[in-house]
Protein backbone atom coordinates (compact mmCIF):
# COMPACT_ATOMS: atom_id res chain seq x y z
CA UNK A 1 0.00 0.00 0.00
CA UNK A 2 0.99 3.33 -1.11
CA UNK A 3 1.81 5.47 1.73
CA UNK A 4 0.32 9.29 1.89
CA UNK A 5 1.96 12.19 3.41
CA UNK A 6 0.37 15.43 3.87
CA UNK A 7 2.04 18.87 5.29
CA UNK A 8 0.32 22.51 5.49
CA UNK A 9 1.13 25.36 2.84
CA UNK A 10 3.06 27.86 3.97
CA UNK A 11 0.28 30.29 1.94
CA UNK A 12 -1.91 29.93 4.24
CA UNK A 13 -3.28 31.84 7.28
CA UNK A 14 -4.98 30.00 10.27
CA UNK A 15 -6.00 30.40 13.78
CA UNK A 16 -7.77 28.15 16.25
CA UNK A 17 -11.27 29.68 17.35
CA UNK A 18 -13.40 27.48 19.69
CA UNK A 19 -11.77 24.44 18.49
CA UNK A 20 -12.05 24.64 15.30
CA UNK A 21 -9.62 25.68 12.13
CA UNK A 22 -10.06 28.66 10.26
CA UNK A 23 -8.07 28.48 7.16
CA UNK A 24 -7.63 31.29 4.59
CA UNK A 25 -6.01 30.65 1.06
CA UNK A 26 -3.94 33.45 0.30
CA UNK A 27 -3.95 32.59 -3.40
CA UNK A 28 -7.82 33.08 -3.98
CA UNK A 29 -9.05 34.35 -0.06
CA UNK A 30 -10.91 31.32 0.22
CA UNK A 31 -11.78 30.50 3.72
CA UNK A 32 -12.55 27.46 5.25
CA UNK A 33 -13.54 26.42 8.74
CA UNK A 34 -12.38 23.02 9.59
CA UNK A 35 -14.41 20.85 12.17
CA UNK A 36 -12.93 18.94 15.31
CA UNK A 37 -11.87 15.89 13.04
CA UNK A 38 -10.30 18.12 10.18
CA UNK A 39 -8.75 20.32 12.60
CA UNK A 40 -6.75 17.45 14.28
CA UNK A 41 -5.64 15.94 10.50
CA UNK A 42 -4.65 19.95 9.64
CA UNK A 43 -2.77 19.80 12.99
CA UNK A 44 -1.08 16.44 12.70
CA UNK A 45 0.35 17.41 9.01
CA UNK A 46 3.71 17.72 9.51
CA UNK A 47 4.75 16.11 6.21
CA UNK A 48 6.34 13.21 7.62
CA UNK A 49 3.73 11.56 9.30
CA UNK A 50 1.72 9.32 6.95
CA UNK A 51 -1.69 10.01 7.06
CA UNK A 52 -2.63 6.30 7.98
CA UNK A 53 -1.14 6.88 10.92
CA UNK A 54 -2.26 10.16 11.58
CA UNK A 55 -6.13 8.74 11.47
CA UNK A 56 -5.03 5.88 13.29
CA UNK A 57 -3.39 8.22 16.15
CA UNK A 58 -5.01 11.55 16.05
CA UNK A 59 -8.59 10.32 14.81
CA UNK A 60 -9.81 6.55 15.94
CA UNK A 61 -8.86 6.84 19.44
CA UNK A 62 -10.16 10.75 20.12
CA UNK A 63 -13.73 10.28 18.02
CA UNK A 64 -14.22 6.68 18.09
CA UNK A 65 -15.02 6.36 14.62
CA UNK A 66 -14.22 3.13 12.57
CA UNK A 67 -10.66 3.18 11.39
CA UNK A 68 -11.85 1.99 7.73
CA UNK A 69 -14.35 5.04 7.59
CA UNK A 70 -12.07 7.47 9.39
CA UNK A 71 -9.31 6.83 6.67
CA UNK A 72 -11.81 7.22 3.87
CA UNK A 73 -12.99 10.29 5.19
CA UNK A 74 -9.46 11.62 5.79
CA UNK A 75 -8.78 10.99 2.25
CA UNK A 76 -11.74 12.66 0.95
CA UNK A 77 -10.28 15.53 2.93
CA UNK A 78 -6.93 15.99 2.42
CA UNK A 79 -8.03 15.50 -1.61
CA UNK A 80 -10.40 18.61 -1.10
CA UNK A 81 -7.64 20.68 0.75
CA UNK A 82 -4.75 19.87 -1.59
CA UNK A 83 -7.59 21.00 -4.78
CA UNK A 84 -7.40 24.27 -2.97
CA UNK A 85 -4.31 24.53 -2.54
CA UNK A 86 -3.89 24.82 0.78
CA UNK A 87 -2.30 21.08 2.13
CA UNK A 88 0.84 19.77 -0.01
CA UNK A 89 0.08 15.85 -1.00
CA UNK A 90 3.28 13.67 -1.54
CA UNK A 91 3.90 9.95 -1.80
CA UNK A 92 6.81 10.78 -0.02
CA UNK A 93 7.99 11.79 3.68
CA UNK A 94 9.06 15.92 3.08
CA UNK A 95 13.13 16.07 4.18
CA UNK A 96 14.27 18.87 6.17
CA UNK A 97 10.71 20.44 6.40
CA UNK A 98 9.92 23.09 9.04
CA UNK A 99 7.35 22.27 10.84
CA UNK A 100 5.47 25.16 12.70
CA UNK A 101 1.71 25.66 14.53
CA UNK B 1 -24.64 35.39 6.76
CA UNK B 2 -21.23 35.37 5.17
CA UNK B 3 -18.63 33.09 6.89
CA UNK B 4 -16.51 36.20 7.90
CA UNK B 5 -19.94 37.32 9.47
CA UNK B 6 -20.37 34.03 10.92
CA UNK B 7 -16.60 34.16 12.53
CA UNK B 8 -16.73 37.59 13.95
CA UNK B 9 -20.47 36.27 15.74
CA UNK B 10 -19.07 33.42 17.26
CA UNK B 11 -15.81 35.10 18.08
CA UNK B 12 -17.70 37.85 19.96
CA UNK B 13 -19.70 35.03 22.03
CA UNK B 14 -15.91 33.11 22.77
CA UNK B 15 -14.36 36.57 23.32
CA UNK B 16 -12.08 36.63 20.83
CA UNK B 17 -10.27 39.27 19.18
CA UNK B 18 -10.70 37.98 15.57
CA UNK B 19 -9.20 41.27 13.92
CA UNK B 20 -6.67 43.34 14.94
CA UNK B 21 -4.53 46.66 13.20
CA UNK B 22 -0.93 47.68 14.03
CA UNK B 23 0.18 51.01 13.54
CA UNK B 24 3.75 50.26 13.27
CA UNK B 25 4.81 53.96 13.04
CA UNK B 26 2.54 57.60 12.95
CA UNK B 27 6.04 58.36 10.96
CA UNK B 28 4.98 59.18 7.46
CA UNK B 29 6.84 60.41 4.17
CA UNK B 30 3.14 62.30 2.95
CA UNK B 31 1.55 65.09 4.31
CA UNK B 32 -1.82 64.63 3.47
CA UNK B 33 -4.18 67.69 4.33
CA UNK B 34 -6.86 65.32 5.77
CA UNK B 35 -4.71 63.03 7.67
CA UNK B 36 -6.41 62.77 12.02
CA UNK B 37 -2.46 61.36 12.99
CA UNK B 38 0.65 63.27 14.56
CA UNK B 39 3.51 62.24 12.47
CA UNK B 40 6.69 62.31 15.42
CA UNK B 41 8.10 59.83 16.41
CA UNK B 42 7.31 59.63 20.24
CA UNK B 43 9.40 56.81 20.97
CA UNK B 44 7.86 53.57 19.27
CA UNK B 45 7.99 49.87 20.13
CA UNK B 46 11.08 48.55 18.92
CA UNK B 47 11.68 45.51 16.74
CA UNK B 48 11.33 42.79 19.32
CA UNK B 49 8.35 44.59 21.29
CA UNK B 50 6.07 43.77 18.10
CA UNK B 51 7.48 40.91 17.60
CA UNK B 52 6.44 40.02 21.28
CA UNK B 53 3.17 41.43 20.49
CA UNK B 54 2.66 39.39 17.71
CA UNK B 55 2.69 36.27 19.76
CA UNK B 56 0.65 37.64 22.08
CA UNK B 57 -1.76 38.43 19.59
CA UNK B 58 -1.22 35.41 17.59
CA UNK B 59 -2.11 33.73 21.22
CA UNK B 60 -4.90 35.47 21.81
CA UNK B 61 -6.59 34.26 18.72
CA UNK B 62 -5.98 37.18 16.40
CA UNK B 63 -6.77 36.02 12.94
CA UNK B 64 -7.48 39.13 10.87
CA UNK B 65 -4.07 41.61 11.13
CA UNK B 66 -3.40 45.17 9.73
CA UNK B 67 -0.20 46.30 9.39
CA UNK B 68 -0.28 50.30 8.73
CA UNK B 69 1.04 53.80 9.98
CA UNK B 70 1.49 56.19 9.16
CA UNK B 71 3.98 54.72 6.38
CA UNK B 72 5.18 51.49 7.86
CA UNK B 73 7.89 51.18 5.07
CA UNK B 74 9.65 53.85 6.90
CA UNK B 75 9.95 51.33 9.31
CA UNK B 76 13.59 50.01 8.54
CA UNK B 77 12.48 46.56 10.13
CA UNK B 78 9.15 46.11 8.50
CA UNK B 79 10.30 42.81 6.75
CA UNK B 80 11.19 41.16 10.10
CA UNK B 81 7.87 42.23 11.39
CA UNK B 82 6.50 40.91 8.55
CA UNK B 83 8.28 37.79 8.52
CA UNK B 84 7.02 37.04 12.32
CA UNK B 85 3.23 37.93 11.30
CA UNK B 86 4.09 35.18 8.49
CA UNK B 87 5.74 32.90 10.98
CA UNK B 88 2.40 33.18 13.07
CA UNK B 89 -0.10 32.26 9.90
CA UNK B 90 -1.89 35.90 10.41
CA UNK B 91 -4.17 36.83 7.75
CA UNK B 92 -1.80 40.03 6.74
CA UNK B 93 -3.47 43.40 5.39
CA UNK B 94 -1.14 46.02 4.65
CA UNK B 95 -1.84 49.75 4.13
CA UNK B 96 0.80 51.88 2.49
CA UNK B 97 1.01 55.12 0.35
CA UNK B 98 3.38 52.71 -1.87
CA UNK B 99 6.25 55.41 -2.92
CA UNK B 100 8.46 53.55 -1.33
CA UNK B 101 7.49 50.15 -2.68
CA UNK B 102 9.94 50.13 -6.01
CA UNK B 103 10.92 46.29 -8.21
CA UNK B 104 12.67 45.17 -5.99
CA UNK B 105 10.20 45.62 -2.30
CA UNK B 106 7.14 44.37 -4.53
CA UNK B 107 9.40 41.38 -5.05
CA UNK B 108 10.77 40.81 -1.30
CA UNK B 109 7.21 41.13 -0.04
CA UNK B 110 6.14 37.83 -1.89
CA UNK B 111 7.24 35.46 0.16
CA UNK B 112 5.33 36.91 3.16
CA UNK B 113 1.68 35.90 1.32
CA UNK B 114 -0.06 38.71 2.29
CA UNK B 115 -3.85 38.90 1.87
CA UNK B 116 -3.83 42.08 0.10
CA UNK B 117 -2.10 45.64 -0.41
CA UNK B 118 -3.70 48.65 0.41
CA UNK B 119 -3.28 51.99 -1.66
CA UNK B 120 -4.26 55.47 -1.31
CA UNK B 121 -5.02 57.13 -4.36
CA UNK B 122 -7.00 60.53 -3.77
CA UNK B 123 -7.18 61.70 -7.80
CA UNK B 124 -6.53 60.01 -10.83
CA UNK B 125 -4.70 64.05 -11.54
CA UNK B 126 -1.46 64.30 -10.19
CA UNK B 127 -2.37 67.89 -9.73
CA UNK B 128 -5.07 67.18 -7.23
CA UNK B 129 -3.60 63.70 -5.28
CA UNK B 130 -0.24 65.53 -5.04
CA UNK B 131 -1.88 68.49 -3.56
CA UNK B 132 -3.55 66.27 -0.53
CA UNK B 133 -0.63 64.27 -0.33
CA UNK B 134 1.89 67.19 -0.41
CA UNK B 135 4.76 65.36 -2.09
CA UNK B 136 5.15 66.37 -5.52
CA UNK B 137 5.07 62.82 -7.77
CA UNK B 138 3.33 61.26 -5.35
CA UNK B 139 0.70 59.65 -7.39
CA UNK B 140 3.29 59.03 -9.92
CA UNK B 141 5.13 57.19 -7.73
CA UNK B 142 2.22 55.13 -6.17
CA UNK B 143 0.86 54.10 -9.45
CA UNK B 144 4.31 52.83 -10.11
CA UNK B 145 4.65 50.77 -7.27
CA UNK B 146 0.73 49.20 -8.23
CA UNK B 147 2.44 48.06 -11.35
CA UNK B 148 5.05 46.38 -9.68
CA UNK B 149 2.81 44.89 -6.73
CA UNK B 150 -0.12 43.90 -9.50
CA UNK B 151 3.08 42.27 -11.68
CA UNK B 152 3.78 40.17 -8.52
CA UNK B 153 0.27 38.92 -8.30
CA UNK B 154 -0.66 41.05 -5.31
CA UNK B 155 -4.33 41.39 -4.39
CA UNK B 156 -4.45 45.38 -4.43
CA UNK B 157 -7.25 47.81 -3.06
CA UNK B 158 -7.26 51.31 -3.93
CA UNK B 159 -8.92 53.31 -1.07
CA UNK B 160 -10.20 57.04 -2.62
CA UNK B 161 -10.85 59.49 0.14
CA UNK B 162 -13.32 61.36 -0.97
CA UNK B 163 -13.19 65.31 0.43
CA UNK B 164 -14.25 68.68 -0.76
CA UNK B 165 -10.79 68.90 -2.62
CA UNK B 166 -11.30 65.81 -4.72
CA UNK B 167 -14.70 65.59 -4.51
CA UNK B 168 -14.89 65.13 -8.99
CA UNK B 169 -12.25 62.93 -9.76
CA UNK B 170 -13.71 59.23 -7.90
CA UNK B 171 -14.77 58.06 -11.40
CA UNK B 172 -11.16 58.86 -12.94
CA UNK B 173 -9.70 56.86 -9.78
CA UNK B 174 -11.99 53.90 -9.86
CA UNK B 175 -11.57 54.10 -13.94
CA UNK B 176 -7.67 54.22 -13.02
CA UNK B 177 -8.08 51.33 -10.70
CA UNK B 178 -9.98 49.55 -13.52
CA UNK B 179 -7.11 49.79 -15.64
CA UNK B 180 -4.55 48.76 -13.20
CA UNK B 181 -6.24 45.59 -12.04
CA UNK B 182 -7.01 46.52 -8.62
CA UNK B 183 -10.08 46.90 -6.67
CA UNK B 184 -11.41 50.26 -5.56
CA UNK B 185 -13.26 51.53 -2.43
CA UNK B 186 -14.37 54.87 -1.77
CA UNK B 187 -14.65 56.75 1.85
CA UNK B 188 -16.33 59.64 2.37
CA UNK B 189 -15.35 59.99 5.63
CA UNK B 190 -13.32 62.45 6.97
CA UNK B 191 -12.18 61.83 10.92
CA UNK B 192 -11.05 64.22 13.45
CA UNK B 193 -7.59 64.23 14.38
CA UNK B 194 -6.72 62.28 16.94
CA UNK B 195 -5.69 64.37 19.14
CA UNK B 196 -8.66 66.23 19.46
CA UNK B 197 -8.29 68.77 16.71
CA UNK B 198 -11.61 69.33 14.82
CA UNK B 199 -10.55 71.65 12.06
CA UNK B 200 -10.15 69.09 9.24
CA UNK B 201 -13.46 68.45 9.41
CA UNK B 202 -14.39 71.31 7.04
CA UNK B 203 -12.43 69.09 4.12
CA UNK B 204 -15.98 67.19 4.21
CA UNK B 205 -18.15 66.75 1.68
CA UNK B 206 -21.16 68.81 1.38
CA UNK B 207 -24.57 66.41 2.28
CA UNK B 208 -25.11 67.62 -1.80
CA UNK B 209 -22.07 65.93 -2.60
CA UNK B 210 -22.68 62.48 -0.47
CA UNK B 211 -26.19 62.11 -1.78
CA UNK B 212 -24.54 61.87 -5.21
CA UNK B 213 -22.02 59.29 -4.02
CA UNK B 214 -24.59 57.53 -2.26
CA UNK B 215 -26.83 57.11 -4.96
CA UNK B 216 -23.94 56.31 -7.92
CA UNK B 217 -24.80 52.83 -8.48
CA UNK B 218 -21.18 52.11 -9.54
CA UNK B 219 -19.51 52.78 -6.27
CA UNK B 220 -22.75 51.56 -3.72
CA UNK B 221 -23.82 48.59 -5.94
CA UNK B 222 -27.49 47.49 -5.39
CA UNK B 223 -29.20 51.60 -5.45
CA UNK B 224 -32.42 49.93 -4.34
CA UNK B 225 -30.61 48.17 -1.21
CA UNK B 226 -28.32 50.52 -0.21
CA UNK B 227 -30.67 53.79 -0.40
CA UNK B 228 -33.81 51.52 1.28
CA UNK B 229 -35.85 53.11 4.20
CA UNK B 230 -34.58 52.06 7.32
CA UNK B 231 -35.98 48.51 8.37
CA UNK B 232 -37.97 48.07 11.58
CA UNK B 233 -37.02 48.20 14.78
CA UNK B 234 -37.40 45.02 17.00
CA UNK B 235 -35.75 43.53 19.88
CA UNK B 236 -32.88 42.09 17.76
CA UNK B 237 -32.38 45.75 16.03
CA UNK B 238 -31.88 46.92 19.78
CA UNK B 239 -29.80 44.55 21.15
CA UNK B 240 -27.11 44.82 18.52
CA UNK B 241 -23.92 46.18 18.82
CA UNK B 242 -22.40 48.83 16.44
CA UNK B 243 -19.38 47.26 14.87
CA UNK B 244 -16.32 45.01 16.16
CA UNK B 245 -14.67 48.03 18.01
CA UNK B 246 -13.83 46.35 20.70
CA UNK B 247 -15.50 43.58 20.83
CA UNK B 248 -13.59 41.67 18.06
CA UNK B 249 -11.55 43.99 16.78
CA UNK B 250 -8.50 45.84 18.51
CA UNK B 251 -6.17 48.68 17.62
CA UNK B 252 -2.25 49.51 19.00
CA UNK B 253 -0.04 52.50 18.59
CA UNK B 254 3.24 52.22 17.94
CA UNK B 255 3.31 52.94 21.14
CA UNK B 256 1.50 49.83 22.48
CA UNK B 257 -1.44 52.00 23.53
CA UNK B 258 -4.61 49.94 23.11
CA UNK B 259 -7.89 51.43 21.63
CA UNK B 260 -10.95 49.43 20.83
CA UNK B 261 -10.28 51.06 16.60
CA UNK B 262 -8.33 53.21 15.42
CA UNK B 263 -11.19 55.56 15.00
CA UNK B 264 -11.72 54.99 18.56
CA UNK B 265 -9.25 56.71 20.55
CA UNK B 266 -10.42 55.47 23.81
CA UNK B 267 -6.88 54.73 25.75
CA UNK B 268 -7.84 51.21 27.63
CA UNK B 269 -4.29 49.82 28.09
CA UNK B 270 -0.51 49.89 27.17
CA UNK B 271 1.03 46.61 25.82
CA UNK B 272 4.46 47.46 27.30
CA UNK B 273 2.31 47.94 31.08
CA UNK B 274 0.80 44.77 30.28
CA UNK B 275 -0.29 41.39 28.58
CA UNK B 276 -2.36 42.40 25.34
CA UNK B 277 -4.45 39.61 26.42
CA UNK B 278 -5.33 40.67 30.23
CA UNK B 279 -6.25 44.52 28.50
CA UNK B 280 -8.67 42.90 26.03
CA UNK B 281 -10.56 40.70 28.55
CA UNK B 282 -10.09 43.12 31.91
CA UNK B 283 -9.71 46.62 30.85
CA UNK B 284 -12.72 48.72 32.38
CA UNK B 285 -12.84 50.40 29.01
CA UNK B 286 -13.42 47.61 27.11
CA UNK B 287 -15.93 46.54 29.44
CA UNK B 288 -17.72 49.30 28.77
CA UNK B 289 -17.49 49.72 25.11
CA UNK B 290 -18.93 45.77 24.94
CA UNK B 291 -21.44 46.70 27.48
CA UNK B 292 -23.85 49.36 25.31
CA UNK B 293 -26.17 47.70 22.79
CA UNK B 294 -28.13 50.17 20.81
CA UNK B 295 -31.13 50.17 23.13
CA UNK B 296 -28.81 51.70 25.35
CA UNK B 297 -27.93 54.76 22.71
CA UNK B 298 -28.87 57.93 23.95
CA UNK B 299 -30.96 59.69 20.54
CA UNK B 300 -30.05 56.65 18.24
CA UNK B 301 -32.41 54.18 20.29
CA UNK B 302 -35.90 55.73 19.27
CA UNK B 303 -34.35 56.81 15.84
CA UNK B 304 -35.88 55.31 13.31
CA UNK B 305 -32.17 53.95 11.23
CA UNK B 306 -30.84 52.60 14.14
CA UNK B 307 -31.17 48.88 12.74
CA UNK B 308 -29.14 50.06 9.13
CA UNK B 309 -27.11 52.60 9.75
CA UNK B 310 -23.38 52.82 10.25
CA UNK B 311 -23.25 55.08 13.66
CA UNK B 312 -19.55 54.61 14.33
CA UNK B 313 -18.87 55.06 18.31
CA UNK B 314 -15.54 56.02 17.97
CA UNK B 315 -16.62 59.36 15.91
CA UNK B 316 -19.63 59.31 18.46
CA UNK B 317 -16.85 59.36 21.13
CA UNK B 318 -15.10 62.02 19.45
CA UNK B 319 -18.36 63.87 19.59
CA UNK B 320 -18.14 63.83 23.08
CA UNK B 321 -20.46 60.51 24.23
CA UNK B 322 -19.51 57.27 22.73
CA UNK B 323 -23.25 56.24 23.72
CA UNK B 324 -24.10 59.09 21.31
CA UNK B 325 -24.94 59.48 17.50
CA UNK B 326 -22.20 60.32 15.25
CA UNK B 327 -23.55 63.27 13.45
CA UNK B 328 -21.01 61.99 9.80
CA UNK B 329 -23.29 58.58 10.14
CA UNK B 330 -26.44 60.79 10.83
CA UNK B 331 -25.49 61.98 7.87
CA UNK B 332 -25.02 59.05 5.89
CA UNK B 333 -28.38 57.77 6.66
CA UNK B 334 -30.29 60.81 5.62
CA UNK B 335 -27.80 60.71 2.20
CA UNK B 336 -29.18 57.28 1.48
CA UNK B 337 -32.52 57.86 2.22
CA UNK B 338 -33.31 61.14 2.24
CA UNK B 339 -34.96 60.70 5.88
CA UNK B 340 -33.40 62.76 8.32
CA UNK B 341 -32.21 60.58 11.73
CA UNK B 342 -33.70 62.05 15.07
CA UNK B 343 -30.45 63.67 16.09
CA UNK B 344 -30.68 65.60 12.60
CA UNK B 345 -34.28 66.89 13.27
CA UNK B 346 -33.33 67.21 17.09
CA UNK B 347 -30.46 69.91 16.01
CA UNK B 348 -32.82 71.26 13.66
CA UNK B 349 -35.55 72.31 16.15
CA UNK B 350 -32.81 73.88 18.42
CA UNK B 351 -31.11 75.76 15.76
CA UNK B 352 -32.08 79.33 15.61
CA UNK B 353 -31.16 81.11 12.04
CA UNK B 354 -31.58 84.35 11.70
CA UNK B 355 -34.84 85.18 9.54
CA UNK B 356 -35.94 88.46 8.28
CA UNK B 357 -39.75 88.58 8.55
CA UNK B 358 -42.61 91.42 7.18
CA UNK B 359 -42.37 94.91 8.95
CA UNK B 360 -44.17 94.61 12.30
CA UNK B 361 -47.06 97.10 11.40
CA UNK B 362 -47.93 95.06 8.54
CA UNK B 363 -47.97 92.31 10.12
CA UNK B 364 -49.33 93.38 13.57
CA UNK B 365 -52.50 95.00 11.65
CA UNK B 366 -52.50 91.80 9.43
CA UNK B 367 -52.76 89.93 13.14
CA UNK B 368 -55.22 92.33 14.19
CA UNK B 369 -52.84 92.82 17.30
CA UNK B 370 -52.03 96.33 18.44
CA UNK B 371 -48.30 97.79 18.39
CA UNK B 372 -48.26 97.95 22.28
CA UNK B 373 -48.73 94.28 22.43
CA UNK B 374 -45.45 93.49 22.18
CA UNK B 375 -43.75 97.24 23.78
CA UNK B 376 -43.85 98.49 20.35
CA UNK B 377 -41.42 99.32 17.27
CA UNK B 378 -39.31 99.00 14.73
CA UNK B 379 -36.92 97.19 16.29
CA UNK B 380 -38.70 94.17 15.58
CA UNK B 381 -38.39 94.14 12.27
CA UNK B 382 -35.18 91.38 12.68
CA UNK B 383 -36.39 88.33 15.22
CA UNK B 384 -34.76 85.28 15.74
CA UNK B 385 -37.14 82.76 14.58
CA UNK B 386 -36.97 78.81 15.38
Amino acid sequence: MTETYIARSSDVASRMLGGEMIIMSAADSTLFTLNQQATAIWNAADGVTPLSEIVESKICGAFEVDPAVAYQDAEELVRDLAGHGILLVSERPAEGREVTS
Amino acid sequence: MSLITELDSRAGKLGVPLSAHLDVTYRCNERCVHCYLPHDDRGEMTTAEIVDLLDQLADAGVFFLTISGGEPFLRRDLFEILAHARARTFNIKLKTNAILIREGEAESLRRFNLDSIQISIYSHRPEVHDAITKVKGSLERSIAAIRFLKSRGFKVTIANVIMRYNRHDYPGVQALAAELGAIFTIDPTITPHIEGDRGILALNVSRADLEEIFHTESLVGNLEEFCAPPVAVDDDVLDSVSCSAGHTLAYISPYGDVFPCVQFPLPSGNVRKQKFLDIWRDSPQLREVRSIHARDLEGCSECGHVGSCTRCPGLAYREGNMRGPSMADCEKSFARTGIPSRNMLRKAAFSVPLVQIEEWRSTASGAGLAEDDFGGGKDRENVLSC
